[in-house]
């Protein structure tokens, strides 16, 4: 009759005592966050006198993780975008036309003259000039392709080849595009984590989602537009050669050159090499700076290889004009004054401050392998955010207090029980929320308070149930005992279902509807708790200090 | 002296007219459902794609100053809907500007959001943004599947649950009160045109959970009454296990609507479409729990006797007593 083994009731309160200490730092929120910070400063920079005043406004042995504050509470920027892995393919098609080429010249006496014909960015067409050549044509380029890894462990290769009458025609195959864009997507991801992490902002989430989009989230910057100029810029630098320079965009540039225009003189077009001399992937540092003029500009350096190809060849070319090139756009033409040996440079241009500095960032970080599309933004101001925190606040207070009132009201001594589980509850939900690091968001607010008021449903199922069972006369340690047994199957029934939807939720889920689950799944596992094992261990201890002969629930 | 919402032994009779309960449920059914197909539903961003603007500004809100300003820009079809909430300071002057999506475009470009804000700050100068959302077609369009699949899935596991634990008659009386509630819902959203954004299929899925606790509930003692009174008939039996379980489930509703009311009022506008959604979504769920759910199962007939397993598939999860 109502026992509880002793071992049982320590892990109980042992649970409660661990999900009170893991929810504490949440009470003192910005002291910790403090606290945190300056730890996180220490490990980097190491210590300074104002670095470890910040850090001991909260004490190192007490759990110091926090729940996340999302960013409709916080304020912030969202951004979803997708990357455009097709982009990735043109410039793969073009290096491979060199070799097919080279593949096919000593063939000619079978196959006649190779020609590359006009043809989409992700094909390359080549007209041969005897149509009975083909299968041989096919073999020798057949021969080109690479064996590409698949999951299934199905033979493939990266090209696939087929012939039209004189045409012979390369595209990638299936297997290579899905190699492709895998590498594509997790090189932009890896280039974006680092540019967000230059900036310095505070808990950046970037995520990648699905086959080829990115979720980046950061909070605390002023607008998404902000975050977009940081990472939307694919920053392909490159140092080419200058054929020429003149007005006309559509010249022929000839063979092995192109035609790119200038990004501050409009009209202007510059006549290039297609093949840089160096480019940004040999950058090993990039600082913005001013020039001897005192306008902004931003100095960078090489490395060891890219250092000797640059001196080579500025040794090679005094007098010369070469191009920097941004993403397809000359930044400036400077004339070769001298031999350049030491590898490093100086890009001047018409840059503001602001500009020389997200200049030097993009650059240091590297460059995105393809362009990104925005497909979803948000920003969310601060203001906004502490509003929706205050009157959160305000309303979780209120409904809190109601439910209080109202069991207090309904079941006595059994109501008070009730409530001290309920507010334990809320003190676990907040303990596994930090424990796990998740984020609360505003509907994940909405979600505590539906808690609050289901978490009192296990309760009240109990109080009814011994309600009913007292009508029987069988004493009051009997219908405690029975009230809890006959009202278990109830219980889980209703919480395994809206478990259910709560999994279904955070499974499918993004943004608001995950925040949501987050918090009810978690809820219905701490109510769970309170409800069948710290209320009846509360209404067990108060019944055996004080053995009434009569109980009214 | 205790507060009782529902006095004790209460024996009212649910049943006499359930034809009647199911009648006037299928006919709201198909009133919101009419309303849905003739009106459609308010989308939000999420679901359609667009641009919303949050502004707020110390000076009263002029939506003809603000849609001169924007006119101008030529962006299409620009909604511009003040916002009023009890929880804003006097100076507090909040507008929703919304933008359809631009053609050819995913997200709204830098640029268009930087003229938007130019030719409103030139305005009203003192205006803030406090809020830019913007979605691209591409990305509503699968918002919104995923959104019905997680509604479906939901109702789906749901019904295997139940039906695992009870009988395929619980399981199919609960689905079609869930598919009740959720219709209605849908319906009420369509017919105050209030916005349908992707926190309501949160709130839509809690109601799911919500409207088929309550049920349980109701079922669970139904299973207990059909072992304990083998000869009764099935209304009479029905109606002794609502009537028991008929304080409980008052007492759940009214603390529920307790704190959700306090989060209508006092929660800001921001999450206030949401937090009706969850009302309205209790009110109906506790009523379809015993007019819809019982009276279904009142209607397909249900076992009787429990007292041996049988080799139907349906109840041998049934026994555990957890």
């Amino acid at each position: 009759m109502l026992q509880i083994d002793l071992w049982k009731r320590l892990l109980i309160w042992l649970t409660c005592v661990v999900g009170l200490v893991l929810a504490l730092p949440n009470g003192f929120y910005t002291r910790v966050e403090t606290h945190n910070d300056a730890m996180q400063a220490i490990e980097l920079q190491g210590e300074t006198p104002e670095l470890l005043a910040q850090a001991s406004g909260w004490p190192t042995w007490m759990p110091s993780s926090l729940v996340n504050l999302g960013l409709d509470l916080r304020g912030g920027a969202h951004l979803l975008a997708e990357v455009q892995v097709e982009d990735v393919y043109a410039a793969r098609m073009e290096a491979t036309w060199p070799e097919i080429r080279d593949a096919l010249r000593p063939e000619r006496a079978t196959v006649g003259t190779i020609r590359l014909q006009p043809s989409a960015p992700n094909e390359i067409r080549v007209r041969i000039g005897e149509p009975s050549g083909m299968p041989r044509a096919l073999e020798v380029v057949r021969d080109l392709a690479q064996p590409v890894p698949t999951l299934t462990g199905a033979l493939a290769t990266d090209l696939v080849v087929r012939g039209e009458e004189d045409v012979l025609i390369v595209t990638l195959s299936d297997e290579e595009r899905a190699a492709s864009d895998d590498r594509t997507v997790r090189q932009a991801l890896e280039i974006i984590r680092r540019r967000i992490d230059e900036v310095g902002t505070r808990e950046p989430t970037i995520q990648r989602q699905g086959a080829d989009r990115i979720l980046i989230q950061v909070p605390g910057i002023g607008s998404a537009s902000e975050l977009k100029e940081i990472i939307g810029t694919t920053a392909q630098l490159t140092f080419n050669p200058v054929v020429g320079r003149g007005t006309d965009p559509d010249a022929t540039p000839g063979v092995g050159n192109k035609v790119v225009p200038s990004l501050d003189e409009s009209g202007v077009y510059y006549t290039l090499e297609a093949a840089p001399v160096v480019t940004g992937e040999e950058l090993v540092d990039a600082q913005p700076s001013f020039d001897q003029n005192g306008r902004p500009a931003v100095n960078f350096r090489f490395n060891p290889t890219g250092a000797r190809k640059f001196g080579d060849y500025t040794a090679a070319n005094i007098g010369n004009p070469f191009a920097i090139v941004l993403d397809n756009e000359v930044i400036s033409a400077p004339v070769i004054q001298s031999h350049i040996p030491g590898g490093s440079g100086i890009i001047t241009g018409n840059f503001t401050i602001e500009e020389s500095t997200n200049l030097a960032v993009l650059l240091r970080a590297g460059a995105l392998p393809a362009g990104l599309e925005f497909l979803e933004e948000r920003t969310i101001g601060p203001e906004l955010g502490q509003d929706s925190i205050d009157a959160g606040r305000i309303a979780t207070i209120v409904a809190f207090a109601a439910v209080l009132i109202f069991m207090t009201l309904s079941y006595g001594m059994f109501g008070i029980f009730a409530n001290i589980a309920l507010i334990l509850n809320i003190a676990l939900i907040f303990g596994l929320l930090s424990l796990i690091g998740a984020t609360l968001t505003l509907p994940g607010i909405a979600g505590i308070v539906l808690t609050v008021g289901m978490a009192v449903d296990a309760n009240v199922l109990v109080f009814e149930r011994i309600r009913e069972e007292l009508k029987s006369a069988r004493g009051p340690a009997r219908a405690i005992e029975l009230g809890y047994e006959k009202a278990l199957s109830a219980i889980l029934d209703a919480n395994i279902t809206t478990f259910i939807t709560a999994v279904i939720l955070y499974a499918m889920g993004s943004g608001p509807v995950r925040g949501f689950a987050i918090t009810l799944g978690l809820g219905i596992l701490t109510s769970v708790f309170t409800a069948i094992f710290v209320t009846r261990l509360m209404i067990v201890m108060w019944f055996e200090r004080r053995r009434p002969k009569t109980i009214e629930v | 002296m205790r507060l009782r919402l529902v006095k004790q032994d209460t024996s009212f009779d649910f049943f006499s007219r359930w034809k009647l309960w199911l009648g006037i449920s299928g006919a709201m059914m198909v009133i919101a459902l009419v309303s849905f197909f003739l009106q459609g539903l308010n989308y939000g961003i999420d679901f359609r794609g667009g641009t919303t603007i949050r502004t707020e500004s110390a000076q009263p809100v002029d939506v003809g100053q603000y849609r001169a300003a924007l006119e101008v820009l030529e962006m299409g079809d620009i909604s511009i809907t003040e916002v009023f909430d009890p929880t804003f300071g006097p100076d507090q002057n909040v507008a929703m500007i919304r933008i359809e999506a631009q053609e050819g475009q995913e997200s709204a470009s830098v640029e268009k959001i930087r003229a938007v804000e130019g030719a409103l700050s030139a305005a009203v100068p003192d205006i803030k943004f406090t809020s830019v959302e913007s979605v691209g077609p591409k990305v509503s369009g699968e918002l919104i599947q995923t959104a019905v699949i997680a509604v479906l899935l939901a109702i789906g596991a749901v019904l295997v649950y139940i039906w695992l634990r009870f009988e395929w008659q619980f399981a199919l009386g609960a689905v079609i009160a869930l598919v009740h509630d959720v219709v209605l819902t849908i319906g009420i959203f369509s017919e105050l045109q209030i916005k349908f954004d992707l926190a309501i299929i949160a709130a839509l899925l809690t109601i799911v959970g919500y409207s088929l606790n309550d049920t349980v509930v109701v079922f669970d003692r139904v299973r207990e009454n059909l072992r304990k009174y083998k000869k009764k008939p099935l209304a009479e039996v029905l109606n002794i296990s609502i009537n028991e379980t008929l304080s409980r489930t008052v007492m759940t509703s009214v603390t529920t609507l307790l704190a959700l009311f306090a989060l209508f009022a006092l929660g800001g506008d921001v999450i206030r479409g949401f937090v009706f959604a969850m009302i309205w979504g209790v009110i109906v769920g506790t009523y379809s729990s015993v007019f819809v759910a019982s009276a279904i199962l009142l209607y397909l007939g249900v076992k009787r006797d429990w007292s041996k397993p049988t080799d139907t598939t349906g109840n041998q999860f049934a026994n555990i007593d957890a």
